[in-house]
């Protein structure tokens, strides 16, 4: 029998991306163009940079996706896009030719929100994973426990306060020297760090079990750098204005990599702690983890440990599927289209688009 | 020849439909709206309203640059998009020789001035020889002063058109010294017909380029670029 042949595009933020997704859960081509290279010389995303970058990139893309999974356009059944969130001038070029493609083919249009294509990435590695489940999303722009009730229909439950947690990632990943992307360093390096080498604090929202604050545990870090920093500079060995403090030891033989995994332990705790919390409380016997902080291995490793010891099902993306992709896009815009919901030649890039909103 | 003109560089969404002889359509919105929203659906209503399918075209032309970044993106999106999948080549026009066209018979000198912000315009001088829209300053990103000093030398009278006009009218009133007219409103900002009109010309002299070649001419560096710049220079010279 012939199945549903979806191509997605996404670039909604610095990777222009490309796949074609049977039946949202066999991936056939997923192609990604990073621009990572292009945005370190800047210490982050550029938002203009990124955009011009996607202009540049996107027919190729959508051609090699097409060529990959051996198709043409006319054997694709509908053509995705995500439409947000994101940055607006980046979504855009997405949205323009995902739109002039399906006309032009006279294909069906499906808008897709990003964090509903991370949740879904979930559904091409696991297939045996249907709702009713909880998911943990977390990414530089998103923090959210969620209950995903069927496909596309999401019940916020707790949500971050100030930072998201890969927001408090990157920056702190900034202030010990580790600059762009900061997640994945920041990981690495605690890998070779001990976790309980300081105790940040663990933070909860007063009255609201499942929320999340990561500025604490985050000013917690910059206190500890400005604290050492002020140390040295009495003893005359500051560093030159303008650069950054951070050496591989400080003063109290506490290592860079101790401070990164300790702080890193005190962002997954709590991850972590709400997750398996809410999933009691809801009655969720399955916990999946989204959005790109889902590739940090302390988070994948103390899910899984937490969660299974609370008897629960832990599920994660492959790597690859974490971060940026268009896969995940062609996923989450298969159960869109099959439950009807089309978008018309309207369509236009929303940058704060909210969870579970059309 | 048929050719679907598109121009989202400015204010102004505008799409035409145009062969050698005719404007067979043209649509031009200026209003307070997202070329996003509007773009594809007047397309849609073009082809539609001329019973013309994609199929049917022989290229697909964009107004190139320079412009609102975003709007020339939209633009370039949307044609990559339908050039690729109606496998068409791509006429990609210099934005301000879009403009100059729609004086095109004009017996003096044409100077369109767009606002580009920040004290500076994108502006360029063209004349009609006989037939040919030939360019007397290429089309640049420059103070408007320097343009007004350039078109006094050059002594000749001159037009001025584009959405740079109304901002700047009182500095051009009271700077330039030859004889000097100001565009009517219906006149006075791109339109796809007057890019359909040259793109015909650029199709017919070969000069296309693919759906995966188009990429804007944007005539600045995004502000981090200059910036970054601007910092490295600063170390190698201080």
């Amino acid at each position: 029998m012939k199945g549903t042949y979806i191509l997605a595009i996404e670039s909604s933020c610095d990777e222009t991306a490309a796949a074609v997704v049977k039946n949202g859960r066999e991936v056939l081509s997923n192609v990604i163009s990073s621009q990572i290279a292009l945005h370190t010389l800047y210490g982050g995303v550029v938002p203009e940079i990124a955009s011009r970058k996607h202009i540049e990139k996107i027919n190729p893309v959508v051609t090699e996706a097409l060529a990959n999974a051996q198709m043409t356009i006319e054997d694709i059944d509908a053509v995705a896009v995500t439409y947000g969130p994101g940055l607006v001038g980046c979504l855009l070029v997405g949205v323009g030719e995902a739109k002039a493609i399906a006309y032009a083919a006279k294909k069906p249009l499906i808008g897709v929100h990003h964090i509903e294509g991370h949740v879904s990435a979930n559904y091409i590695c696991h297939q045996e994973l249907e709702p009713p489940f909880l998911c943990l999303v977390v990414s530089g722009g998103h923090t959210h426990i969620v209950i995903v009730e069927d496909y596309g229909t999401y019940r916020i439950i707790g949500r971050t306060h100030d930072d998201a947690a890969g927001e408090a990632f990157d920056k702190v990943a900034r202030a010990i020297g580790l600059g762009y992307p900061g997640g994945p360093k920041l990981d690495k390096l605690a890998k070779e760090g001990n976790p309980e080498a300081i105790a940040f604090p663990r933070a909860h929202v007063e009255g609201c079990p499942y929320d999340f604050s990561f500025s604490g545990v985050k000013s917690a870090v910059l206190n500890y750098l400005n604290i050492a920093k002020m140390k040295s500079s009495a003893k005359g060995e500051a560093p030159a204005e303008g650069t950054e403090f951070c050496p591989e030891v400080f003063e109290d033989g506490i290592t860079r990599a101790d401070l990164a995994a300790s702080f890193q332990a005190a962002v997954v705790d709590v991850l972590v702690a709400r997750t398996v919390a809410a999933a009691n409380e809801y009655g969720m016997e399955r916990i999946a983890i989204a959005g790109g902080v889902a590739c940090n291995s302390a988070l994948r490793a103390k899910m899984r440990e937490v969660g299974e010891a609370a008897g629960k099902k832990v599920y994660y993306p492959d790597p690859i599927l974490c971060t940026d992709n268009a896969a995940m896009i062609g996923s989450a815009a298969y159960y869109e289209y099959m439950a009807g919901h089309t978008a018309d030649w309207t369509l236009n890039a929303v940058p704060n688009l909210k969870l579970g909103e059309r | 020849m048929k050719i679907l003109a598109i121009d989202s560089s400015g204010q102004v969404a505008s799409a035409a439909l145009v062969t050698e002889q005719t404007v067979l359509a043209e649509y031009t919105v200026n209003f307070k709206m997202n070329h996003s929203q509007t773009l594809l659906p007047m397309i849609d209503e073009l082809l539609r309203m001329t019973g013309t399918e994609g199929s049917e075209l022989d290229a697909l032309a964009v107004t190139n640059g320079p412009g609102s970044y975003t709007g020339l993106r939209i633009g370039s999106s949307t044609v990559k998009g339908l050039a690729m999948i109606w496998n068409k080549p791509v006429v990609a026009v210099p934005t301000v020789e879009v403009l100059a066209a729609n004086y095109f018979g004009y017996d003096g000198l044409i100077c369109p001035i767009m606002d580009a912000r920040r004290g500076q315009v994108y502006t360029g001088v063209y004349r009609c020889d006989g037939d040919k829209l030939t360019a007397v300053c290429e089309q640049s990103c420059m103070l408007l002063s320097d343009m007004v000093e350039k078109l006094n030398s050059l002594g000749e009278k001159v037009i001025f058109l584009g959405d740079g006009v109304p901002v700047h009218k009182a500095f051009l009133t009271a700077n330039v010294t030859v004889p000097f007219t100001l565009a009517p409103m219906h006149r006075m900002v791109q339109s796809a017909a007057s890019l359909g009109f040259l793109a015909g010309r650029y199709y017919a002299e070969g000069r296309t380029v693919s759906a995966m070649e188009l990429v804007p001419e944007y005539l600045r560096q995004s502000q981090a670029e200059r910036e970054r710049e601007e910092r490295l220079d600063h170390r190698t010279n201080g």
